[in-house]
């Protein structure tokens, strides 16, 4: 489902990805994980086709990227801990804008299943600004998830969240897994997607420096990601 | 996300037409600003003491207001104008959404003119606002037809240019000050054209003096919207 050869993203002077190799099937479910500075950002924004690699190759959902972009975006949901969405607009506002920009025609079923699924039925016509930043995050899940992509990218979805948004920001993560989307997460935090992944990678000055399946962690993840930055 | 998918899959979903994007993106602005005021009611007070400034700083003889009026209210319209293209760029920057909008599956382009869609609405709303104020306080008609096409005119050409620097400008930290530093020089053709159009109408001048000012807008209008539309994917883009 994603397929990356020897990317290499640089700004200027400074290299961030340094000939990265990285492969998803379909259905799986990798939790990016890495050190401040390790290129986690910016290689999920390559991904999203938010940013052009400066080499390599590059094939999301079977499209390549850059040149064919748009199909890319079609078939993408993305989650970032920013949430993208417009506070002086309702929440149904809000999805009904990125359902017409998706090119979701009578979009009105799909709004209400989502709404329901992300727990924001209730709140439906409440300006998104009211929203706690937990429940912007269940919205911006909503919006990611809107045209049923089949490829999920999410950016430190649980930053700055309580521990019962995130719960249930986890319960709506496995809820994406268990309907065979393939999913890429990046987080710091260890004990949550030691639960939630089915692979584990770690970035670290550019490159994947390991991965394992959950069978092969050999321990806990902990001590994998440890060793992983040791090596 | 539903297994038993009731919709179109994204691989045999037609992408969004473009004029449905672009309406969508101007909506969305038109919308929220109508409840925020934020925007509008920003650019609108400073036009307002633009005009009023000018009003204490000169006093003009009737004979000189039609040759200084257009300078005035070209002044009053570019500065209320790069006002409202910062804080229209800034709202999309600063909630992330501008990423939003960017992984949209439509032509980027299609965002860039709905984008300058709901700045023009923006801009054309204050000059509604101003030209009535201004002809009560310099005693001067200003609702010449003529005339309001060339603001129209020379409004398309303003935000057009300032949409597009107004997205470069927003990737910086230094936006609010990048902005008129990069638009003012790249927009004098457009503003000149619209002064010396204006002055024209205001004078009394005959057509054929007015219509080369008049070619020149239309021209840079139609060029600075061909480069804007060719250049906006790179310029959003890391």
């Amino acid at each position: 489902m994603i397929k990356v050869r020897k990317l290499v993203k640089r700004f200027g002077l400074k290299t961030v990805l340094r000939g990265l190799d990285f492969e998803v099937r379909t259905g799986e479910f990798v939790a990016l994980l890495g050190p401040n500075g390790a290129g986690k950002t910016t290689f999920l924004r390559i991904l999203a086709s938010l940013s052009r690699p400066t080499l390599g190759e590059l094939r999301v959902a079977g499209y390549p990227l850059p040149s064919q972009a748009a199909a890319v975006r079609a078939r993408l949901g993305v989650v970032t801990h920013m949430p993208l969405l417009y506070g002086d607009l309702t929440a149904e506002e809000n999805l009904r804008f990125y359902a017409r920009m998706y090119g979701l025609g009578q979009a009105d079923i799909r709004l209400a299943e989502v709404l329901e699924l992300v727990g924001l039925s209730a709140r439906r016509r409440d300006l998104v600004r009211t929203f706690s930043r937990g429940m912007q995050q269940r919205l911006a899940i909503g919006r990611a998830i809107l045209h049923d992509p089949e490829v999920m990218l999410f950016d430190e979805p649980h930053t700055g969240l309580d521990q019962e948004a995130c719960d249930m920001l986890d319960r709506i993560l496995r809820e994406v897994a268990a309907r065979g989307r393939t999913v890429v997460m990046t987080s710091h935090d260890l004990a949550r997607v030691e639960d939630l992944a089915s692979r584990f990678d770690v970035l670290s000055r550019g490159v994947i420096t390991a991965s394992a399946g959950r069978d092969g962690l050999g321990g806990n993840l902990l001590d994998f990601y440890r060793g992983a930055l040791a090596g | 996300m539903s297994s038993d998918r009731k919709g179109p899959t994204p691989s045999s979903r037609p992408p969004a037409s473009f004029s449905r994007a672009v309406f969508a993106v101007a909506w969305k602005d038109l919308a929220a600003e109508l409840r925020s005021r934020e925007l509008l009611s920003a650019m609108l007070v400073f036009a307002l003491l633009v005009i009023l400034i000018f009003n204490f700083a000169i006093e003009l003889a009737p004979s000189l207001r039609p040759t200084v009026t257009p300078g005035v209210l070209w002044v009053t319209f570019a500065f209320a104008g790069t006002l409202g293209l910062n804080r229209s760029m800034a709202i999309e920057k600063d909630r992330g959404c501008l990423d939003g909008l960017l992984l949209a599956p439509v032509d980027r382009a299609a965002i860039y003119f709905g984008k300058m869609l709901s700045n023009l609405t923006f801009m054309l709303i204050v000059e509604i606002v101003v030209l009535p104020v201004y002809s009560l306080l310099y005693n001067t008609n200003l609702f010449v037809p003529g005339l309001l096409g060339v603001i129209l005119l020379g409004s398309i050409g303003y935000v057009a240019v300032g949409t597009l620097l107004a997205s470069m400008a927003v990737q910086t930290r230094t936006r609010d000050v990048l902005l008129p530093i990069l638009l003012f020089p790249v927009i004098v053709p457009v503003l000149l054209s619209a002064v010396r159009a204006s002055g024209g109408f205001l004078q009394g001048l005959p057509m054929e003096q007015i219509r080369p000012w008049i070619n020149l807008l239309a021209a840079y209008d139609v060029i600075f919207l061909a480069v804007a539309y060719m250049v906006f994917d790179q310029v959003v883009e890391e």
